[in-house]
């Protein structure tokens, strides 16, 4: 009876563990969805994913198809969002241009969170001289605009997308860094590190296994949070020229060649801008609803 | 200064010290950034055909035959003598270029940020005293969207609507055409230029010019003033002394007006020097939309082309801007918080 007892308990709570995590995430999703600006984000969010998704299937025309004859018509039931200047359908390159946009906040955020991670614990959880270089360093790069930064960085590498990529991260980590630090700082003295680390642990086997994972959560709705700043970014530097290059159907690529037919052709710069305005005041929209979802002061009061 | 107490000098010299490590730190960026490229600098100044023996002499003499940390100690001799090298594009010293366009941007970000601070402040007492009821909510989601917007897009389509179909503003640019040239430059602001010149007729048009671009600018840096507005006034509103005030018998808006937000005027400060700062980096994107003469649209024009000498000083000042404001607004928290002596 004890025998059963005792090996079934660890299966028990592992079990048990599981269902919990996935309650808290029911919980927040109903905190989302019950008022109505966090739920028109996670809205245009699944329409975002889904369109990126099965753009083949929807897709009316082939985003890469030139066809003069028909160029810079308005829309209609033909062309829902009309045609650019090459007569390329804008409806059917928006839906192609989210899985760039996708693309863009997905390596961003897979570059960004490590980095940030991997400082901000590190500097936490040594303290002292380290701490103090880290953080400086991390200072220099908070110091500069965004934007002008990844221009600089854009203009030493070349403009493409791939650069692009690489400038928005390299100026995205801060922010992680900082906050990971501030997350570590609070768990260093905390008893079962100083357990692991009596049990003869290794510093990174400590801050691997002990600290990472404590500040994940904090860390990945921080990454959510910035997703709209990235987007803003990516969208700037392919106005400027600086990110996607043409052909590919990337929102602010296809708003800066849509400029100079603007006058005539509302349409060209319209829709391409719409995506991207939806789509990061629906980033925005989901983090500030997340941010009273998991804030304790708040989920008292309602 | 003699009520400067030591731990408060300590502090302020902590500061400085602070300050030139991220100024070095800075350099260094700017100096990396600027090694990285892909463009030749050699090849850009002797051009393609230029021989071999000529390659060399200039190759040696920008000194890219010295050791790295040589030729870092070089950059740092060269920016502090303000020596920034020339502009490919325009043929002048880079600096003088900048100095030349830098009062066009500060001009439209200061009456951007006039207006962002002014829309911004007014939005969050206005949530803070309604939370949770709808002109909370209402505020919530114009800021968001203010943030959220692409600026260069709001632009274009403010210029279509605006301009365009309306003709209720002025075009690009920060006159009309016709008037370029006409006022004598002493300052190089034109509101103060064409109204010291008397010309109220210039004046009029470069006021119908900045309003645009000024106001979707203001709008945009309104979002971050605003959520810092309610969230200082909400901490103030929860307080005892503002029960006091009410029990007192004050009026509803002296209890808002004169208490709370008086308490919150220093904080104010301190995050509308901050947004100045965060204004620069969309007026590099709203100067291009609207052809403002200004700083972003030489930073940018200068990138596309590869004149690194030109990018790299913009970037340095940029980034000196910054540490500036920085600096500044936590030096008013300092002087103008008793809880800070």
């Amino acid at each position: 009876m004890t025998m059963t007892d005792a090996s079934q308990r660890p299966a028990r709570e592992t079990v048990k563990r599981v269902p919990q995590s996935l309650i808290a995430l029911r919980n927040i999703l109903t905190f989302l969805l019950k008022s109505p600006t966090s739920a028109f984000g996670l809205l245009v969010l699944a329409v975002l994913l889904s369109g990126a998704a099965l753009a083949p299937l929807l897709a009316t025309h082939d985003p890469y198809a030139q066809d003069l004859q028909s160029a810079l018509q308005a829309p209609s039931m033909a062309h829902f969002f009309g045609t650019d200047e090459l007569g390329r359908d804008i409806y059917s390159r928006i839906l192609y241009g989210s899985r760039i946009t996708l693309t863009f906040i997905t390596l961003v955020s897979v570059i960004v969170g490590p980095i940030g991670l991997l400082v901000g614990t590190v500097a936490g959880y040594f303290g002292g001289r380290i701490d103090t270089v880290l953080m400086r360093i991390t200072d220099i790069f908070l110091s500069f605009p965004s934007l002008i930064l990844s221009l600089a960085f854009v203009a030493a590498l070349g403009p493409s997308l791939n650069n692009a990529i690489i400038a928005i991260s390299l100026t995205a980590w801060p922010p992680i860094a900082r906050l990971a630090r501030a997350e570590t700082l609070t768990f260093r003295s905390a008893d079962y590190i100083a357990a692991a680390r009596l049990q003869g642990a290794s510093s990174g086997r400590i801050i691997w296994r002990s600290i990472v994972p404590m500040c994940l959560p904090s860390v990945l709705i921080r990454l959510t949070l910035n997703m709209a700043t990235v987007i803003l970014t990516a969208a700037g530097l392919g106005f400027l020229g600086l990110g996607a290059q043409p052909p590919l159907p990337e929102w602010g690529a296809m708003i800066a060649t849509g400029r100079r037919y603007m006058i005539d052709s509302w349409w060209t710069v319209t829709f391409p801008g719409l995506a991207i305005l939806c789509v990061s005041l629906a980033f925005n929209l989901l983090g500030d609803g997340l941010r009273d979802a998991l804030d304790p002061k708040q989920m008292n009061r309602r | 200064m003699a009520y400067l107490g030591r731990r408060r000098l300590g502090a302020i010299a902590g500061q400085g010290g602070t300050i030139l490590v991220t100024l070095f730190g800075l350099l260094i960026l700017t100096f990396v950034i600027g090694r990285v490229m892909p463009v030749d600098p050699v090849r850009a100044m002797v051009g393609e055909d230029a021989t071999r023996e000529v390659y060399e002499h200039v190759y040696q003499q920008l000194g890219f035959d010295r050791p790295m940390w040589q030729q870092f100690l070089y950059y740092l001799k060269d920016v502090a003598t303000f020596n920034f090298g020339t502009s490919i594009r325009t043929g002048k010293p880079v600096l003088e270029d900048i100095l030349y366009v830098l009062p066009a941007t500060i001009e439209l970000a200061t009456f951007a940020i006039l207006i962002g601070a002014t829309l911004g402040v007014s939005m969050g007492v206005l949530a803070a005293v309604n939370k949770d009821r709808w002109p909370d909510h209402v505020v919530r989601v114009l800021s968001l969207a203010g943030h959220s917007m692409p600026i260069f897009w709001t632009g274009m389509i403010a210029l279509l609507i605006f301009y365009a179909h309306f003709g209720w503003v002025g075009g690009s640019g920060r006159m009309d055409q016709f008037y370029i040239g006409l006022v004598p430059e002493q300052t190089g602001f034109l509101l103060i230029d064409s109204a010291m010149a008397g010309e109220w007729e210039i004046f009029r048009s470069a006021v119908n010019h900045i309003i645009l671009p000024a106001a979707l600018l203001g709008y945009s840096s309104s979002a971050y003033i605003t959520r810092m507005t309610r969230s200082f006034m909400l901490d103030q509103i929860n307080q005892e002394y503002i029960t006091t005030a009410r029990v007192k018998g004050l009026s509803n808006r002296q209890t808002i007006w004169r208490h709370a937000f008086g308490n919150i005027r220093v904080q104010l400060v301190t995050i509308v020097a901050l947004a100045y700062g965060a204004l620069l980096e969309g007026a590099v994107l709203i100067e291009t939309v609207f052809a403002w003469p200004g700083f972003g649209q030489y930073l940018t024009s200068n990138l596309l082309i590869g004149d690194m000498n030109a990018v790299m000083t913009c970037v340095l000042i940029v980034g000196v801007i910054f540490i500036t404001l920085n600096l500044l607004s936590d030096l008013l928290y300092r002087v103008f918080d008793p809880r800070t002596r």
